[in-house]
């Protein structure tokens, strides 16, 4: 298996989505490969870190405006 | 009333379908519990898309007002919170077309068209690099690096990775073919990682913690 190859199962791997044939073969390629093994954690810890960080905080008093605007169709419609 | 009828293939009907049930019948809190159960992830989502935070509190009122409002018109055959993401990106997308006094606006724009490659940014990274920064300056790092992606990768990678949506959910939800999220999200993965790789690499002996932008050394 080439970098190239690895590279396109990669998210597939990530994912948890390749039969274990290919996993196999992945990681066979993976033991050989200190380049696509850095790539593989790095993505991981890339999606990992964007999971686990609120970056855009909700604006305060966002939520009760919101309310208060479903509460005024609310009083037209049901 | 009519009763929204269980996802197929699911054993448990999810819990919002006893919450859109009770809006139907006319319990508007139950309608507060769901705002407050997905309200995060729509922001984020509408800031994600229009990079303005004006923009993203109107288009998170405006696709919750909408959701309630065509609650008749949710069939049930899809999870609501995908439906309520669906409504929320074509918002986000009518919102920036406004801002651009009508000009179209679509999630292929800025787009490459070339395959991948090969990542050129193969340093390693310092274990958990994110402690090396305060929580201000790696959310500062964390938005200016996914802002800097394009728009049609930059979706795909928040639908996908941030907020949970299956493949064929974002597919569904942006109007694009599987294949077409699947070449996307790699790229996206891949683009992020490189970007982050110039804050998070293992430092040669260095103790430098601060936040600094170090160049590609090629």
């Amino acid at each position: 298996m080439t970098c190239t190859e690895f590279l396109a199962l990669l998210d597939d791997l990530i994912d948890d989505s390749v039969t274990p044939e290919m996993r196999i073969e992945l990681q066979t390629h993976l033991r050989k490969c200190g380049h696509c093994e850095v790539i593989l954690n790095t993505t991981r810890k890339t999606i990992e870190i964007y999971r686990s960080h609120e970056i855009y905080d909700l604006p305060a008093g966002l939520r009760d405006r919101l309310h208060a605007a479903i509460m005024a169709r609310c009083k037209k419609g049901c | 009333m009519s009763t929204i009828q269980p996802i197929a293939g699911e054993l448990e009907p999810h819990p919002d379908v006893a919450l859109i049930s009770r809006v139907r019948e006319g319990d508007v809190s139950a309608y507060d519990t769901l705002v407050r159960k997905y309200e995060r992830q729509i922001f984020r989502i509408a800031q994600h898309i229009t990079q303005n935070r004006e923009d993203a509190e109107d288009v998170m009122q405006d696709a919750f007002l909408k959701a309630y409002e065509k609650l008749d018109q949710f069939q049930g055959n899809s999870k609501f919170y995908t439906w309520l993401v669906r409504i929320a990106v074509n918002e986000s997308l009518m919102r920036l077309r406004k801002r651009r006094t009508g000009k179209m606006v679509s999630i292929d724009e800025d787009i490459e068209t070339e395959e991948g490659s090969v990542p050129r940014d193969l340093a390693d990274w310092a274990p958990d690099p994110e402690q090396n920064y305060n929580q201000a300056e790696l959310a500062e790092i964390l938005r200016k690096t996914i802002q800097g992606l394009p728009q049609g990768f930059r979706i795909v990678f928040v639908l996908r990775d941030v907020e949970g949506l299956s493949t064929e959910e974002t597919a569904e939800t942006l109007g694009l073919s599987i294949p077409a999220v699947k070449s996307r999200l790699l790229r996206a993965r891949l683009q992020l990682r490189e970007r982050l790789s110039r804050y998070f690499h293992r430092k040669k002996g260095s103790g430098d913690t601060r936040l600094r932008e170090t160049r590609d050394e090629k």
